[in-house]
């Protein structure tokens, strides 16, 4: 699969990565080798071969649903770079 | 004690626990190895007044009749964990000042159990890489490159890798730098380097210890391990690691046996398959001999050998390519400027995210996340991750057939030794074959070791990988045991703190 500048550009905005307009065509050409080389799983025979979901055999534990953990905002915020008044701060987003 | 940095972990422990040393003088010792080993790169954060005062902690709990397994064994930890109170990056300059609040479970546990932590060592960016050479923290260098002068200054005749991505790790044991050290590994990055510095390392199960407080990258494939000098080295650290963690859901409640314990029951009866598919086109010569010298090796210490056959391996690596940025793309995603690290403004919100996003990350990690997101976008995902998770499948049937008849599997680590900082290919996808022989563990979540075994026409160091079936890291260790006596590898590299 060849993708090209203007595939990109599209898929760089969904994983909300800014990439300099100078840089897309190289890096058209890099996705699209790697996406050529992992194409070739297209010939392997996968029908009703169910899709690895988990590692363990184990079905999955439960645990009782209360809360264990809580009441620490200033540990939460210590690394927020922007932080007012117990909340994470960002640009406006309500016009 | 004459040269406390040129014990092994197991020997310095006995000293200590002998009363022929202390955990301070240990560990003044290591601290002073850590700093004149700058020249390498090896750590991103020195932890050194930390390391002392555990030290001390240390001391005071043995003289109570309180020493815990490790106690006062100073190790380095894989920058990857978060350590309370201590900066942790994953090699990225997206995670700028990120002092975590907690402490990940894996260095939770290296703590309760006595140990000391040095400092936080060197990765590629969020462990995508096989060389370090995508840490936003400058590259590691390989202590056995070629020296340019002698001692321990920055001559170097030429600088090679020290594998990835938990290079500094690797790069650190070798070096004579802690005692063990903690890595993680995704598709090599434990096996990978252990092999290009001429030390032993271990990846067990998935599932075999916990992966929270671990800064994530392929939730699926990564797992913890670790580092050391020997393979008893690494069998008491595991131990210390492994189990049940009720923060991490897919950890498995399991007992942890004492692997150490396990050593001594040799490999006479034990049946190792040799996989043909791994005999792949262009394999270097010495690469071959060297398995062919661990095969006979096995034979003569009383295992029996025989070819087995995993059709489906060579499908690993693109499915690897697949099912790792898919899951990266999606851990990725939490790093928005907003609640850790780096921030770089814009106009909107939207615009804040890509710019924090666009600046913070490298160039690897980047396209790993562009791959990730178009293979999951809309009207792609049967064809890639779909596809990818059913040829997973395929490679756990190859190697749970095989584990019917044989106990364990050998195999090169890697299709050669350590490359140049400067003869670094340039496609990705070049770079990408140095993780062949060690994927395969990771799709399967089976537990692999890495264990020198021998020196390549350049004198620099080769490992033989044994993988096991789930769970049974015990036999692997017992197998490695024995390629380790054979062996008798010298571990000497020019830039070395044991001399």
């Amino acid at each position: 699969m060849a993708l090209d500048t203007d595939s990109v550009r599209r898929i760089a905005h969904l994983a909300r990565l800014k990439v300099p307009d100078d840089q897309l065509d190289h890096l058209a050409g890099e996705i699209s080798q790697i996406l050529t080389f992992v194409e070739q799983l297209g010939a392997v025979d996968t029908t009703d071969v169910p899709p690895m979901t988990g590692m363990a055999t184990q079905k999955l534990r439960r645990r009782p649903d209360v809360v264990t953990d809580g009441q620490i905002p200033d540990k939460v915020l210590a690394n927020a770079p922007d932080a007012t008044g117990g909340f994470y701060s960002v640009p406006k987003v309500v016009e | 004690m004459a040269d406390l940095l040129s014990l092994t972990l197991a020997e310095a422990r006995d000293a200590l626990k002998a009363g022929e040393t202390s955990a301070v003088d240990l560990v003044t010792a290591h601290v002073g190895a850590m700093e004149r080993a700058r020249p390498l790169n090896l750590f991103i954060t020195e932890t050194a007044e930390q390391a002392l005062a555990m030290a001390e902690a240390a001391d005071a709990r043995r003289a109570r009749g309180e020493a815990g397994p490790l106690n006062g064994l100073p190790i380095g930890v894989k920058d990857l964990f978060c350590t309370t109170g201590v900066l942790t990056t994953a090699g990225s300059h997206i995670l700028d000042g990120f002092v975590p609040t907690y402490e990940s479970t894996v260095t939770s546990k290296l703590w309760a159990d006595g140990a000391v932590m040095l400092g936080k060592l060197n990765l590629d960016e969020f462990a995508m890489g096989s060389s370090t050479l995508t840490s936003y923290y400058g590259p590691t260098i390989n202590p056995w490159s070629p020296r340019d002068g002698g001692g321990t200054g920055d001559g170097f005749a030429r600088k090679l890798v020290p594998g990835g991505s938990s290079g500094g790790s690797g790069a650190a044991i070798a070096a004579g730098v802690g005692v063990g050290a903690l890595g993680t590994d995704t598709g090599g990055s434990i096996r990978q380097p252990a092999s290009f510095c001429g030390i032993t390392g271990i990846k067990p199960t998935y599932g075999r210890c916990s992966r929270w407080g671990i800064v994530a990258f392929a939730s699926s494939l990564d797992q913890a391990g670790v580092f050391g000098v020997t393979v008893r080295d690494c069998a008491i650290l595991l131990t210390s690691i492994c189990g049940l963690d009720p923060k991490d859901s897919t950890s498995v409640d399991l007992p942890v046996p004492d692997f150490e314990a396990a050593l001594k029951d040799g490999v006479r009866g034990l049946k190792i398959g040799v996989p043909k598919e791994y005999r792949v086109d262009g394999m270097p010569a010495e690469i071959e001999a060297l398995w062919q010298q661990g095969i006979d090796w096995l034979r003569a210490a009383g295992a029996e050998v025989a070819e087995v056959s995993l059709p489906h391996t060579h499908h690993a690596l693109p499915a690897y390519y697949i099912v790792a940025p898919a899951e990266a793309s999606s851990n990725l995603a939490r790093y928005d400027g907003v609640r850790y690290g780096l921030r770089v403004d814009g106009k909107s919100i939207i615009e804040m995210y890509e710019n924090t996003r666009g600046a913070g990350f490298g160039a690897e990690v980047r396209r790993r996340i562009l791959i990730g997101t178009y293979v999951l976008s809309a009207g792609y995902y049967d064809a890639y991750y779909r596809k990818a998770q059913q040829v997973r499948s395929l490679i756990r049937r190859d190697f749970d057939r095989v584990f019917e008849g044989f106990d364990a599997v050998l195999t090169p680590t890697t299709p050669s030794g350590a490359f140049g900082l400067d003869n670094v290919p340039d496609d990705p996808v070049t770079m990408y074959l140095n993780d062949i022989f060690t994927v395969t563990a990771n799709m399967a979540g089976l537990p692999g070791i890495s264990v020198p075994a021998g020196l390549d026409h350049q004198g620099l160091p080769l490992g033989l990988q044994v993988l096991g079936r789930p769970f049974d890291e015990a036999t692997l260790l017992r197998v490695a045991q024995a390629i380790e006596d054979a062996a008798a590898f010298k571990l000497a590299p020019p830039f070395n703190m044991r001399a």
